[in-house]
């Protein structure tokens, strides 16, 4: 009788223990739509993980992880030239890119600086592009530390479920 | 040309027999980046359309055959496709370029084609639609979107079942006629009895210009 009751005891604390960490996570997830962070976009692709791909959401941002840090990458190699040589063009074409994957994964907060970046390219305006890279650099890392959180929850969450006995 | 003459005369290609049996779309996807290559894949995946996806209009022409190459006409026979998405800005040949081949080609003409891309220009649009694209989808691209398409594209081939025992050459003035042509019956009746609703509609047409 002990045992039984015992274990009852615990089924039920770990289930407190999921209701929690999804109380959470759902308190997290809303954070990050408020605060700019995502976008319905986001939305959007959770709608397409289903059970026959569980792990959509996470390859596709993953993606957009390898895609921005390229054009990180080359972004700031194409603005450390000598001021007069900057191939505004190029640059545009790289900023484009990035504003087409980050709207692509509902990542509003890099896109809307990638908005502005490209005004300062046909601008010409050198200053402002620097300072553009700067605030796209800090956004980009903002939101990849947010969603790596966010999906470390959902790992929780899901093996705290599975630990739960029928 | 305004959006009137959406449904085209002569779809080449039935839609494929999937192992169930059931009618799937065929859709070529052209886009220059992994994360929206990804992203439409899975759209038209969920959508119960067959993809394929290639990442360039060069890439897209050869899977076609139409690239002039004799060695990729060998599979030339055998490709099907009901649809063509392409993203409009890429580097080399943007999708415009490959609007052009592909309206050019006798073969592929009468193949629908969609550009999507992320920036809303009404003169891109227009240059699109006057060269023969079926639609012009501002990206991201949503499952609405491809929902929408894939009906219209599903209809287009009903109706052309029609018009073969209809003899009109304007199809909204056909009435269906179940039961009575060779298309699959359980297509027809999956699809709602009403006229048929292009994406070019006038009122489509300006709610996408009043997007802009």
């Amino acid at each position: 009788m002990r045992e039984k009751e015992k274990e009852r005891k615990e089924e039920i604390s770990k289930m407190d223990v999921v209701t929690q960490m999804q109380r959470q996570l759902i308190q997290y997830t809303s954070s990050l739509f408020q605060e700019g962070f995502l976008d319905d976009q986001f939305n959007q692709l959770q709608q397409l993980q289903d059970e026959s791909n569980p792990e959509f959401v996470v390859e596709v941002v993953t993606l957009f992880f390898e895609d921005a840090e390229r054009l990180l990458n080359e972004l700031s190699k194409s603005l450390q030239v000598e001021q007069e040589s900057i191939d505004f063009r190029k640059v545009d074409a790289q900023v484009h890119q990035l504003k087409g994957s980050s709207s692509s994964i509902g990542a509003q907060r890099v896109q809307r600086v990638c908005i502005a970046f490209r005004n300062f390219c046909e601008q010409q305006n050198v200053e402002g592009c620097l300072k553009s890279l700067q605030e796209i650099k800090q956004e980009y890392s903002l939101v990849k530390t947010k969603l790596e959180t966010l999906f470390k929850m959902e790992k929780q969450l899901f093996a705290a479920r599975g630990s739960i006995s029928r | 040309m305004a959006g009137g003459e959406v449904l085209r005369q002569n779809l080449p290609e039935k839609l494929e027999e999937s192992p169930s049996g059931a009618n799937e779309l065929h859709v070529l996807a052209v886009d220059d980046s992994l994360v929206d290559r990804k992203v439409i894949e899975r759209l038209l995946k969920i959508s119960s359309c067959k993809v394929t996806v290639v990442e360039s209009g060069t890439r897209a022409l050869q899977y076609l055959g139409l690239d002039g190459d004799k060695k990729s006409s060998i599979g030339f026979d055998s490709v099907k496709v009901n649809l063509i998405m392409t993203d409009y800005s890429m580097p080399g040949m943007t999708g415009y370029d490959l609007l052009k081949k592909i309206k050019e080609s006798s073969v592929f003409r009468e193949i629908p084609v969609v550009i999507m891309s992320s920036e809303n220009i009404l003169t891109r649009i227009d240059r699109c639609l006057e060269e023969g694209a079926e639609d012009f989808l501002l990206k991201p691209v949503k499952l609405s979107d491809v929902r929408r398409l894939k009906d219209f594209i599903m209809k287009g081939e009903v109706k052309e079942g029609e018009k073969r025992c209809c003899k009109r050459s304007r199809s909204e003035d056909c009435s269906p006629s179940p039961m009575t042509h060779p298309c699959d019956s359980s297509l027809l009746s999956s699809l709602s009895s009403s006229s048929v609703l292009s994406p070019l509609s006038p009122s489509t047409l300006s709610s996408k210009k009043s997007r802009l």
